[in-house]
């Protein structure tokens, strides 16, 4: 836990030294220590310096943190209360029922919106809780629901709301760059304002899943053996999904989609500590802070001047990674 | 005193009739039986009466209230389930998963007392669990995660144990442990076992009563002599069976016969 929370920092300098012009390490601590409250230090820095820091970078890089967070914790808790460990809000279709509700905000009601950017994430949620319903109520069958049939579902009902978007894309005009934004997945040219939006619901979600260890610990003895126990199984499902998407939808609405972070994070740290949720459940809330912001300093760096959208990065690493998780699953039932 | 009086269930899936017509009592107390070929109906009964199902016509009382009208978690500090399949192949160790029975007993978000850890400690002492304690759940037999499901619902401390085909999977020394166990459990602490048994000759050494079920209706229903016929086996399960008397403990044993 220390481990990881010292790996946060340290990537967090990491990061924020590498770009177009690169920053001498000590520089940039000191230029992000001089930012803290009750620290004093004479400026050995230009302002420009100071600019690219605070208001170009690191907003970026928290951004990162935060919806690598957001995406891993609600893949743990997706896979362990559908205890299938292909569950992961992309691969469900969460995501792009998301991005359909947060562009169908931006281009039908626009007027409504009084808030106007605020009320994406809303949007957002409805989408992503009806494109979940519909996968979940396409997997059941008798109340009996298996982990390939599930991501069939997934598939389905992301290729039907994909076609969707692009039909809004194509009746779209001046809106169109944001539409495609979101189908690719971007963390470029966010400010403070964007960390602060998604403040509410990360924190909401965080505290809420942060309360449910022990039930999806629970949970994995089966959900009959979880209600002898005395689990409202059913009623506790439907919340920790609608937390989940909630999660889900403030990160879309914000950056976009960005697959796999909730599916090669958890599973990793499975790996590493165990199932256990009061472990697994922080862990993989930081790991995936880690994994996001080095996967968005890899987008923003690579290529010097050119920006390639963070969900490619994600998805390089991460459908390799569902093929090798599908064959082992495939396997074992055979 | 009755601790559950099962009054007219009938259950439907969809246009499916698995009960019909369905009364019985379990007394406070003992030792009761349900036994029936496959497809009879025993284990959605079961279902019914661990509160997991609800039938779709009749009555089930369970310390005179309906048992729909418990809380989840009340009712779980009443009653503990055995399910047939045991616990899945996870990689949590014996002690945590024996630890999850106390579930019912946690108050939110506290975690677990002296005296929750010092009841887990003699269940799985008692068991012979202890030695093992930290293996991964995943890497047992089947018979000894039958045995660590057996301490999760020790560790419940109910006051009725549900098991539904307990030994299904289980050699028969496993089966004979099992069994064993269960039947010390309930003279030590006086709770009430409600077992569905395949093996009707398990079911007429450990059941003090016995209900036969056949199609969805009750075929017979009382004490071991009353229930256990030759007549009325070889009707229910379509097979000739040879009634003797077991030589140590005086209760019908069915012998089969290869046509």
């Amino acid at each position: 836990m220390t481990g990881l929370i010292a790996l946060l920092l340290v990537s967090l300098v990491l990061s924020v030294m590498i770009g177009s012009v690169n920053l001498p390490f000590v520089l940039s601590l000191k230029i992000l220590l001089s930012h803290l409250p009750l620290v004093d230090l004479a400026p050995s820095w230009s302002l420009a310096q100071d600019a690219i820091v605070w208001d170009l970078r690191l907003p970026r890089v928290f951004l990162a943190m935060v919806i690598g967070a957001m995406l891993s914790s609600t893949g743990v808790a997706f896979q362990g209360m559908l205890r299938n460990p292909l569950a992961d809000p992309y691969i469900l279709g969460v995501s792009v029922g998301a991005a359909f509700g947060a562009a169908s905000s931006i281009l039908f009601f626009r007027d409504l919106t009084l808030l106007g950017y605020f009320t994406t994430p809303i949007f957002a949620f409805i989408g992503a809780l009806l494109s979940l319903w519909f996968v979940m109520s396409l997997a059941s069958h008798h109340g009996q629901r298996d982990r390939e049939t599930l991501i069939l579902a997934g598939v389905v009902v992301q290729s039907l709301i994909g076609a969707a978007i692009s039909f809004l894309i194509a009746i779209s005009g001046q809106q169109m760059q944001q539409i495609v934004f979101w189908m690719m997945g971007s963390l470029a040219n966010r400010t403070w304002l964007d960390v602060a939006m998604l403040t509410p619901y990360m924190l909401v979600g965080f505290v809420y899943l942060s309360l449910q260890q022990r039930d999806l610990n629970l949970i994995s003895l089966g959900e009959s053996a979880a209600t002898h126990l005395g689990m409202e199984v059913e009623k506790k499902k439907i919340q920790i999904l609608i937390a989940g998407s909630l999660l889900t939808a403030a990160a879309v609405s914000v950056v976009g989609i960005i697959g796999f972070v909730g599916l090669i994070v958890p599973h990793l740290m499975r790996l590493i500590v165990g199932p256990d949720h009061r472990i697994l459940l922080p862990l993989s809330t930081l790991a995936g802070a880690i994994f996001l912001l080095w996967a968005d300093t890899v987008a923003r760096s690579i290529i010097p001047s050119r920006e390639i959208p963070i969900g490619v990065i994600t998805a390089f690493i991460g459908a390799p990674f569902f093929a090798y998780l599908l064959k082992k699953g495939l396997r074992r039932q055979v | 005193m009755n601790l559950f009086d099962v009054s007219q269930v009938q259950h439907h899936f969809e246009t499916n009739s698995v009960l019909e017509n369905i009364s019985f009592q379990v007394k406070v107390g003992e030792i009761f039986g349900i036994i029936g070929p496959n497809g009879s109906g025993k284990s959605t009964l079961i279902r019914t009466m661990s509160g997991l199902l609800k039938p779709s016509q009749g009555e089930i009382l369970f310390y005179n209230k309906a048992i729909g009208s418990y809380k989840k978690r009340d009712l779980a500090k009443l009653i503990a389930v055995l399910e047939q399949e045991g616990i899945p192949p996870l990689s949590f160790t014996i002690e945590e998963v024996v630890a999850m029975g106390r579930y019912p007993w946690l108050k939110p978000l506290a975690d677990l007392s002296h005296l929750d850890e010092q009841i887990i400690e003699d269940v799985l002492k008692n068991l012979n669990l202890w030695k093992i304690k930290s293996q991964a759940v995943s890497a047992l037999s089947g018979g000894q995660r039958q045995m660590v499901s057996l301490a999760r619902a020790m560790v419940q401390q109910p006051k009725v144990l549900i098991l539904d085909e307990p030994t299904t999977f289980l050699d028969i020394g496993h089966q004979m442990l099992v069994m064993d166990h269960v039947r010390e459990w309930h003279q030590s602490q006086g709770i009430t076992i409600i077992m569905v048994l395949h093996d009707l000759n398990l079911a007429s050494q450990y059941c003090d009563r016995l209900l036969l079920l056949d199609k969805g209706y009750v075929q017979s229903y009382g004490k071991i002599h009353d229930v256990l016929k030759p007549e009325t086996i070889s009707t229910v399960y379509k097979t000739e069976v040879i009634m003797i008397e077991h030589p140590v403990q005086h209760v019908p044993q069915f012998l089969l016969t290869s046509q």
